[in-house]
């Protein structure tokens, strides 16, 4: 009979159900105290609660192999124990030897935990020669970056990778504001810098003897492609043309820019046309709805919230005027300036791009005429504004140079028949003809 | 006290033989307590109450006897110590302790004949040690170690239902059965608060009333369903859901062992005679987690644990042993000592259970050979072989 100390390493335990990891919180115990069995030697900090840790050994403390404050793997050794008068047994060889041969009796929880001395590897299926020699070593596992699904969904939508993002929530956890706030802060550099070295660089190499330039779909050209695609293929677009004579406004726009209740205000064509689509909207409600398609409902807008498309250095952002309707020319105006600066700058505050409900976009600025726009995802109409050309145009019976520009309106036709939109478009039509007809429409 | 170590207190006035209480004829008093009444006979400060009903069906409970409940109690709720301590040693995968709960388990377990058959949730380890559950068998599940603990058939208790609720269904169909046999045997169904909102609970309390099956539902309101609180799920107390069905219901303190005893035996005995089912509420308290995996500092109130741990079960039948002289040292020493022993006993166990084969899983799936289930178990033993002829790191 021999007095001498066995010891014994105690492994973190799964103190949950499928934990990974804790966090001792507090050590009970110092090196060299005894302990009983049972005995609480730590506190410990789970993802789901605080727990005590009863000594499994009576004995002597001989180990902290982890100080407090540290988050450890389960499976890691902890405290290891001297435990006395106790002569190791070797384990009973009792399901042959292919077991290892120094097994703790902690059996439960070590889950997918690697064991030290090598846990058993699955026989690769293919030869061994098929895999580069030297190849690098399976990178260390990285925690994720802590967030919730629909934050994480949106963050890939958007482009925006969550590893370079310092979260706000409790914990640390990156909130759905803290990834738009990135997206806002993204913005404002004029290159795309999250997309730069992002690229494979094995399939760079193998595509640019090609020629081509391989970018990845991401942040707002990916954002843009499933809008427009969403919006193609469940929302049946018609698109209606009307080309006119709009000499009349701009002759009115040169009179205004000499008022002096636009002193200061950048009034152009397309605060003029805001304004006529604003008018015709009340005459025309349906064109400023939704098709809520989980509801099966159709939801009408009181307010004209005013999407104007705008082309920015990060791509196509639709940022809206909200209740546009109430708003006098003027204020229009300066809504429509600071609107298209701040979405330039990136700076457009994400309330700014939500809730929509009809949309212009400003095609004249390339120069084109015409052109079939998508709608903007929920909404039930965009009106597409061509360049106002120098024409020679029917005027008084006679062929005379005039200002013309086309009108271009794609609705949503299960929400608008055609009537409806062309009577839409046949109102911002008559007030672009002669913004005198105002007076009989309002 | 008298000499002989029996109670003093109504019981001992009462002309009704106690064997015949025991084995079971009711003579319902006018006494009857209402659906509300919360049967106690011994306070949450250890003093025995005299009651008109109840006293009756404890009549045969002597000092001895008492003295036995206490040390079930003393026993299990060390048996719950310590596999939560096996727990955080990493030797169960989970564990669900029972503290605060011994005195309605132990009541209602020791009023059972062995040919009763029990049906429980995954909570009743006192119960099951009351029906002489082999020690290591309760543990077996919960390292993982085997799909079931024990043979049903040899203590009579099904093996613990997870499923909340589905047990009572159990329980009803085997008291049909009872009926069919013509015998007298009476099937107990244990759940919880929360398994009272489960369709199964309420499924299994109509058949029993429509064919008056020898069935006792025994409710441990124990006031958390995980983090839910009982005041959430039931407006009314629990037990007068039951009259609902058309079955006679009662409320009992389920901290005070005798009267859980008391009205189990009168349960029991209704159920044996032809009188039905019966709905027993005993309104106690979890005063540990869920389970090891539960924090339930998050969801409920700390003065909620003090107030309930004044009405302590065993606290309340110590005093009460004391006062009577039946608390001393070589009493409580000798119980200390099978607390001890039966604790050493259940690490053993654990500790050297043997652990499965992995073919094992396909053991026990069909009674009889099964070409497709072998044809598994091949494939699987070729995966596991796979391991085992695993190249080491590095070139070869």
């Amino acid at each position: 009979m021999t007095t001498t100390a066995t010891v014994k390493e105690f492994r973190l335990p799964d103190l949950g159900e499928g934990l990974t990891e804790s966090e001792i919180v507090q050590w009970h115990v110092a090196e060299g105290d005894t302990v009983e069995l049972n005995q609480v030697i730590a506190d410990v900090e789970t993802a789901k609660a605080v727990v005590e840790l009863p000594s499994p050994y009576a004995g002597v403390v001989v180990r902290l192999h982890e100080a407090a404050g540290t988050v450890v793997d389960v499976g890691a050794p902890i405290v290891s124990f001297a435990v006395a008068g106790e002569p190791e047994v070797a384990p009973v060889p009792s399901a042959g030897e292919e077991r290892p041969a120094k097994r703790e009796p902690n059996l439960v929880g070590y889950g997918a935990a690697v064991e030290k001395g090598g846990r058993p590897q699955r026989r690769s299926r293919l030869l061994s020669a098929a895999r580069p020699a030297g190849a690098p070593p399976v990178p260390a596992r990285r925690e994720r970056p802590r967030s919730t699904p629909p934050v994480r969904k949106l963050a890939r939508d958007l482009g925006i990778p969550l590893d370079g993002l310092a979260g706000t929530g409790p914990g640390a956890l990156i909130t759905r504001a803290d990834v738009l706030a990135a997206l806002a802060g993204t913005a404002g550099s004029p290159v795309a810098a999250p997309t730069e070295g992002v690229v494979p660089p094995v399939r760079q190499a193998a595509r640019s003897a090609a020629g081509e330039t391989r970018t990845p779909i991401r942040g707002v050209r990916k954002h843009t492609a499933a809008a427009m695609v969403a919006s193609a293929f469940t929302a049946p677009h018609v698109t209606e043309f009307l080309t006119l004579d709009v000499t009349p406004t701009m002759d009115l726009l040169a009179e205004l820019k000499q008022s002096r209740a636009f002193e200061g205000t950048r009034i152009t064509l397309l605060a003029l046309v805001a304004k006529a689509v604003c008018i015709a909207v009340a005459r025309n409600p349906s064109l400023n709805s939704s098709w809520d398609e989980e509801a099966q409902e159709i939801v009408q807008y009181a307010d004209v919230n005013l999407g104007i498309a705008a082309a920015t250095p990060r791509g196509l952002l639709v940022p809206n005027i909200k209740a546009a309707q109430a708003l006098a020319l003027v204020e229009l105006a300066r809504s429509l300036g600071s609107l298209a600066e701040t979405a330039r700058a990136g700076k457009t505050p994400p309330t700014d791009l939500a809730g929509g409900t009809i949309s212009i976009t400003n095609i004249g600025v390339f120069g084109i005429d015409a052109g079939t726009p998508i709608l903007n995802p929920g909404e039930a109409a965009i009106l597409a504004v061509g360049a106002v050309r120098s024409m020679p145009w029917e005027y008084q019976g006679a062929v005379a140079l005039r200002s013309v520009l086309t009108l271009s309106l794609s609705f949503d036709h299960r929400l608008v028949d055609g009537e409806q939109g062309s009577r839409f478009l046949a109102d911002v039509g008559t007030i672009l003809r002669n913004p005198a007809m105002v007076l009989a429409m309002v | 006290m008298t000499q002989d170590g029996s109670l003093p207190g109504p019981g001992r006035t009462d002309t009704v033989g106690t064997a015949e209480q025991a084995s079971g004829t009711v003579h319902p008093g006018p006494s009857r307590p209402d659906a509300d009444e919360l049967v106690q006979l011994i306070d949450p400060a250890g003093v025995r109450h005299p009651h008109g009903h109840y006293d009756r069906l404890v009549a045969d409970v002597d000092g001895p006897a008492l003295q036995r409940l206490y040390e079930d109690m003393v026993v299990v709720r060390r048996i719950d110590a310590e596999a939560t301590a096996l727990q955080r040693q990493g030797e169960l995968a989970l564990w669900p302790p029972l503290l605060g709960q011994e005195a309605a388990q132990i009541g209602s377990g020791r009023a059972l004949r062995s040919d009763d058959f029990v049906f429980s949730s995954y909570r009743e380890n006192a119960v099951a040690y009351c029906r002489g559950v082999d020690l290591a068998d309760i543990l077996r599940v919960w390292r993982g170690n085997a799909s079931s603990g024990w043979d049903p058939y040899t203590i009579n208790m099904a093996t613990p239902q997870v499923i909340i609720g589905a047990q009572t269904l159990h329980a009803t169909g085997y008291a049909m059965g009872i009926l069919n046999d013509g015998a007298d045997a009476v099937a107990v169904a244990y759940f919880g608060d929360g398994a009272t909102s489960q369709g199964d609970v309420n499924e299994a309390m109509v058949f029993a009333a429509s064919y008056q099956a020898p069935v006792v539902f025994f409710c441990q309101n124990n006031h958390w369903a995980i983090s839910e609180p009982v005041g959430l799920q039931a407006h009314v107390p629990i037990a007068r859901r039951a009259p609902g069905f058309g079955i006679p219901s009662v409320r009992v303190d389920g901290n005070d062992v005798l009267a859980c005893l008391a009205v189990t035996r009168e349960a029991l005995a209704r159920a044996r005679s032809g009188g039905g089912p019966t709905f027993i509420e005993a309104v106690t308290y979890r005063m540990g987690p869920h389970t090891t995996a539960d924090d339930p500092t998050r969801y409920r109130d700390a003065n909620e644990l003090e107030d309930w741990a004044a009405r302590d079960p065993l606290a309340r039948l110590a005093t009460l042993l004391d006062s009577l002289g039946l608390l001393e040292a070589d009493y409580t020493d000798s119980v200390r000592a099978k607390a001890d022993a039966v604790a050493a006993e259940l690490r053993e166990g654990c500790l050297s259970m043997p652990e499965p084969a992995p073919s094992d899983v396909f053991k026990h799936v069909y009674s009889s050979p099964n070409s497709w289930l072998d044809r598994q178990q091949d494939h699987y033993e070729r995966y596991l072989a796979s391991f085992a002829q695993a190249p080491q790191e590095g070139p070869r």
